[in-house]
């Protein structure tokens, strides 16, 4: 209920719309309340007496009373309307601006696809809760306490009824509230258990096919299908009592009515006209019960989407930004110092440990190692993608952690292993580098890149729309213009994390020489290929987290084993440098 | 509450209701309780409140105490009778409710394994996600609620009816014109919110797409310091959104309102003409006011079919698409040829057996009726009618042609062979058409033009799950499964021993970071492996198709994420697993594809050159170019 609350907290904006909408329901049901009563008069008063008059005057103003509760009801609609969407907007946005508050931990931490639901369906959940729960919410009490008042008004005694059965049924009402919670609990896990199997069977289908695996999967399917038809049986098994607990508590209070609203009039004590309009204020009572009921089991559904909505608006950024930060980098020299690194707190494992290295400004750097030796780790935390657990890293003599986030990372530029182009055109995708960047910067960085020779050949040149994740263009030329956007930034320190990897070899050393005339920024490349480091100021070998051997080519060819071995398998055949791919 | 106020419509009502009630019929015996008893409580609250009048009357009357115990005792029997129907229809009907989905479920899940790679091609994946979760949550729903509340509205609105037309014919003509009223309301009113709700569609769809596309990039956003531009163009897409949202709702949020106060308005008509009808002596006055009661009540289930009438729509769209997804034809599968694990017996013959042996050997148990269409060429295809005959590996294409749409060709009239034990690797650029012909070979598609034979057997005779199983294939993207590290090596073969596993993870030279994983073989591997490096992931992938031991080998990319060092401990291993097998390979690395019998260079889906290493290097033509890195592979 606390995660309802703090999710609630976002109505804020729209409270007037929320307000104004529960005022007109309140008016609409205070109109429908009315009319009953002016019906009683018609039969009472004017039929009765035959007065024609009075009954055409009772029925304008019962008609009166049905326009202005459509009136009402209209407005509602309306107001709410405006309250429920504007809720759902706030909470998406409210998510989304977090979202941009991350840093790579916290992403690490949610995956994508559990991101996505937490933005969309979850927030449509929680916004279809407050549209489809405010009218019954507000209507219930209104006519639960105008039925007693009116009850009491015409029968004390009689009305006493209330005193036992109104609780009672609450009580009841609330056990089974209180039982089902934990069990829709319970049914969202089995909900998550098919999705996951669907999920993973969808993705990896072309591996089911080729495996023959489908009947595997539909057995592997069963079991969390089973789970959840179980789960959902035992969970509404409970949540559906309420109906006829709600009609057996409500038809004993009926007969009770009757039998002593029967022996009251045999007594002459009351009139029929009496126990007719008691019952009628008896049934609208326990109706609103069974609707604040309902209500409250369907707040409950929402419960799971509230507490993952939360969960995103709670998460921390991992990374703080100093009191006093400095925008200034000062050079293009990094240098670490006893550096360790681990991604979860927990993790047992240090992912980097002990990191000693200094690079000097402007020049350039080889970084090798095997598979999960941590290269795209290390240099990670040059722009501060993540901060070190011991030690320090130091950007132009300073601290990483003493600058201004943002300054650092214009200045240290970096081509993610994983790169993604968003939708959009070339040109629009580059600017990300820098929005005002000159079509003479534009064309001197696609050189450089040596992306111009394929944008000749593209339709619309660099207005070639690229379609959703780059797609139109194949792995080669998305590497070249991701470099492209880097290096518009015109960083100081460029960080190449296995960028080259689909482009073959020849052109990858057209770009390394063109990177080469950027005397004073630092290059810091990974790569598989020793080719493209061959030629590097330092080669820093890495192995399991820790750096193996630091060194020029020819050194390192003669004293380091693993660098040998290598070198070796590469270049197997005795062929020249950089033919081996 | 997970329905989702969409606006959506079903397009072919009659066909969805048609599949829908197939379903329902299996429980129909089910069903038919749920229905009977959902009336028999219905008509119980319907009698109880009648139940007042003779009370009533019998209190007026004069029979006295005798008379309200009668009817007392009446109406507790028919309360009683109430209550114990409510709990049983509702009962029964979660446990209903919840065998059909889970058969639509299972159904469904099966159906979409029986469908051919294509289908996955050209559907996203997020959308056949959506059938599971958001489709079938709708129907979930509308099964739980609507179900008995359409049969208890459908009793209450008829019982009511005639009640009234016992108690007043005359007034209750304007009972039913009020009806008339509410029903073209609600039409009127549902035809006019149909635009707001495809527009709010639309923008939902848009902002969802967007909010994809950017969480899946965010972390290149942050290393652009691009959070500020993305928030602007999201405000703009959230606040279209909402304004689209809040018109919608504000046109459908006014239909119960409105069919409420006509509801009113009609009873107040109808207070008036039955006071009249009093006073003119045509009706007495306890029978107007019990009649009233009743025209009160009327309008009840009118409001609630109108509350149940958007969720009921909302699902049968959701239904419909589950039950396209469903209709689909599923992959065609005519092959009669099977191919069997065989034990060689003493005196040379061959026996099927359950077990892998490494050996294969094929039998046609049905050729006997068309052997025009597929009239095989010079090969031994037409001896086999019943007996086992050994398979050697022996894959050959002829003038084949292939396109993913029809008219536009990704493969022209390829012709190629692998001799059994042949090693044939694939090169060419991006798009040109290596990675189709794999797939070709283990039928995900089907060739337009041209033939592809197995042994000299067109594959298309071949039972679909045989050729599949007969064929190893270390795929591009390796996807794991949740499990332990075991059973995924296990997928090729669910009955390997512990054994056949370790031999298995040697050869791929994965069983050195198994043994440094926490539990071993035992890991769990969770969220498709997200706990193992790509590297890992590979060498898994390797021992995966190592462990089933088949006579032909596909390795698409098979290493192109294991560091080179990694790759040569794996080379060996490959060399021994590739031993004595067709292998067709596609590789990033030429170093990779030196040693091939055959190197066939790709261009635009054309052959262009083939022959060996040191041929194509002599002819310096496209493959010397390439492997002087002239030109892009991948």
């Amino acid at each position: 209920m606390k995660d309802l609350k703090y999710i609630f907290s976002y109505m804020r904006p729209y409270r007037r719309d929320l307000m104004t909408a529960v005022l007109l329901v309140f008016a609409e049901c205070v109109f429908e309340m009315i009319i009953p009563l002016l019906m009683s008069d018609i039969v009472d008063i004017g039929v009765v007496n035959h007065d024609l008059g009075f009954m055409l005057m009772q029925g304008g103003r019962m008609v009166l009373c049905a326009v202005l509760a459509l009136v009402m009801g209209l407005m509602y609609a309306r107001f709410a309307a405006r309250a429920a969407n504007g809720f759902g907007a706030e909470l998406r946005l409210a998510e989304y601006k977090k979202l941009q508050e991350y840093d790579f931990s916290n992403l690490d931490r949610f995956s994508t696809p559990s991101l996505v639901t937490r933005l969309t369906t979850d927030v449509t959940i929680m916004q279809n809760a407050v549209n489809g729960g405010l009218r019954p919410l507000v209507r219930s009490p209104v006519m639960l306490f105008m039925g007693i008042g009116m009850a009491f008004i015409l029968d004390r005694d009689l009305a006493l009824v209330f005193v036992i059965a109104a609780p009672l049924l609450g009580a009841v009402l609330g056990l089974i509230v209180h039982k089902v919670g934990p069990l829709y609990n319970r049914q969202q896990r089995a909900v998550d258990h098919v999705n996951a199997r669907v999920q993973e069977n969808l993705t990896a289908m072309r591996a089911i096919k080729a495996f023959v695996r489908e009947e595997r999967e539909s057995e592997r399917f069963d079991e969390v299908n089973r789970e959840l038809a179980d789960s959902s049986v035992e969970t509404f098994r409970h949540a559906v009592l309420n109906l006829p607990v709600f009609q057996l508590i409500m038809y004993t209070t009926v007969i009770c009515i009757m039998w002593s609203g029967g022996s009251f009039i045999l007594e002459g004590s009351m009139t029929v006209g009496e126990l007719t309009a008691f019952l009628s204020y008896v049934l609208q009572v326990m109706n609103s019960m069974m609707m604040i009921s309902n209500v409250f089991l369907m707040i409950t559904r929402s419960l799971a989407s509230a507490k993952r909505i939360r969960e995103v608006l709670e998460e921390r950024p991992a990374l703080s930004e100093p009191a006093e930060p400095i925008k200034d980098i000062a050079s293009g020299s990094v240098d670490f110092e006893g550096v360790s690194f681990k991604y979860f707190e927990k993790a047992k494992k240090y992912a980097l440990s002990d990191i000693n290295l200094h690079i000097p400004a402007g020049s350039t750097v080889g970084i090798i190692g095997g598979t999960g030796s941590a290269k795209s780790t290390l240099v990670q935390l040059i722009p501060r993608l993540y901060d070190a657990a011991e030690g320090r890293v130091l950007v132009g003599g300073r601290d990483v952690r003493d600058y201004d986030i943002k300054a650092l990372r214009d200045a240290v530029g970096i081509v993610l292993q994983k790169n993604v182009l968003f939708s959009g055109t070339i040109r629009e995708n580059l600017l990300w580098g820098n929005p005002d960047a000159s079509e003479e910067e534009l064309s001197r960085v696609l050189e450089i890149s040596c992306a111009d020779e394929f944008m000749d050949r593209m339709q619309k040149g660099l207005d070639t729309d690229l379609g959703q994740g780059g797609v139109n263009v194949s792995g080669g030329q998305k590497q070249r213009l991701c470099i492209a956007r880097t290096l518009l930034k015109k960083p100081k320190i460029l960080i190449f994390d296995d960028s080259t990897s689909a482009v073959d070899t020849a052109t990858e050393s057209r770009i390394r020489h063109a990177l080469a005339e950027l005397k004073d920024v630092t290059k810091i490349i990974i790569a598989q290929r020793v080719s493209s480091v061959i030629e590097s100021d330092m080669i820093v070998i890495m192995d399991d987290g820790r750096i193996h051997a630091v060194g020029k080519h020819k050194e390192l060819l003669e004293t380091d084993e693993i660098y040998r071995e290598i070198y070796e398998s590469q270049m197997k055949g005795g062929d020249e440098h950089g033919k081996s791919i | 509450m997970a329905r989702v106020f969409s606006g959506k419509r079903p397009e072919n009502l009659k066909r969805t209701l048609k599949d829908l009630v197939s379903y329902i019929g299996r429980h129909r015996i089910l069903m038919l309780f749920v229905a009977v008893l959902a009336a028999i409580s219905a008509g119980a609250n319907l009698l109880g409140t009648y139940m007042i009048r003779p009370i009533v009357n019998s209190v007026t009357d004069g029979s006295g105490f005798s008379g309200l115990i009668r009817g007392v005792m009446t109406a507790v029997l028919i309360y009683v009778v109430g209550a114990l129907s409510t709990l049983g229809y509702t009962q029964i009907m979660v446990r209903a409710a919840q065998k059909i989905l889970y058969d639509i479920r299972r159904d469904l899940f099966d159906h979409l394994q029986k469908l051919s790679i294509s289908y996955f091609d050209k559907n996203k994946k997020g959308d056949l996600m959506s059938l599971f979760t958001n489709d079938m949550d709708t129907l979930s729903d509308a099964l739980n609620n609507s179900f008995s509340t359409l049969i208890q509205s459908f009793v209450q609105t008829v019982g009511t009816l005639i009640l009234l037309f016992i108690l007043n014919t005359k007034l209750t003509f304007l009972v039913i014109i009020g009806y008339g009223a509410m029903f073209f309301y609600i039409r009127y009113s549902m035809s006019r919110s149909k635009y707001y709700f495809a527009k709010q569609q639309t923008r939902l769809g848009d902002l969802d797409g967007y909010i994809e596309e950017m969480v899946a990039g965010q972390k290149v956003i942050k290393v652009f310091n691009h959070e500020n531009a993305n928030l602007k163009t999201f405000e703009e897409k959230n606040k279209d959104l909402r304004s689209a949202g809040t018109s919608a709702l504000s046109y459908s949020a006014t239909m119960i309102p409105a069919v409420v106060s006509i509801a009113y308005i009609n009873y107040a008509i109808i207070a008036i003409v039955g006071g009249l009808m009093v006073i003119r002596g045509s009706s007495d006055i306890g029978s107007l006011a019990s009649y009233l009661v009743f025209a009160r009540q009327s309008a009840m289930p009118i409001n609630q079919l109108t509350q149940q009438g958007n969720f009921i729509l909302a699902s049968l769209a959701g239904a419909e698409r589950i039950f396209e997804a469903m209709n689909e034809e599923p992959e065609t599968d005519e092959g009669t040829v099977e191919l069997v694990n065989v034990r060689e017996q003493a005196d040379g013959s061959l026996i099927p057996c359950k077990e892998k042996t490494g050996k294969w050997a094929w039998t046609d148990k049905g050729r006997s009726g068309d052997t025009d269409s597929y009239k095989s060429d010079k090969t031994d295809a037409g001896e086999g009618a019943g007996e086992l005959i050994p398979l050697r590996g022996y894959v050959r294409f002829e003038h084949v042609s292939f396109g993913y749409d029809p008219g536009k060709d990704i493969l022209k009239d390829i012709s190629l062979y692998a001799k059994p034990g042949q090693k044939v690797a694939f090169v060419g650029s991006t798009g040109a058409g290596k990675t189709t012909i794999t797939n070709l070979i283990n039928r995900f598609y089907d060739i337009t033009s041209g033939s592809i034979t197995y042994d000299g057997i067109d594959l298309k005779r071949i039972k679909k799950n045989d050729l599949r199983r007969s064929l190893g294939i270390v795929l591009q993207d390796t996807h794991l499964f949740t499990g332990t590290v075991a059973d995924n090596i296990r997928f090729g073969k669910p009955d390997a021993s512990p054994e056949e596993i370790e031999r298995a993870t040697r050869i791929a030279n994965a069983d050195s970071f198994i043994t440094r994983l926490p539990h071993g073989y035992d890991t769990e591997v969770t969220g498709d492996g997200a706990n193992l490096s790509q590297g890992q992931r590979q060498l898994l992938a390797i021992a995966r198709a190592a462990v089933a031991d088949p006579p032909v080998l596909i390795l698409d990319e098979a290493t192109s994420s294991v560091d080179t060092r990694t790759e040569k401990l794996i080379e060996k291993g490959m060399d021994a697993l590739m031993k004595g097998r067709t292998v067709f390979v596609i590789a990033h690395r030429l170093s990779t594809v030196r040693n091939a019998d055959v190197i066939i260079v790709l261009e635009h889906g054309r052959i262009v050159e083939r022959g060996n290493h040191d041929e194509l290097i002599a002819q310096k033509g496209e493959y010397y170019q390439l492997y002087h890195g002239m030109f892009e592979l991948s």
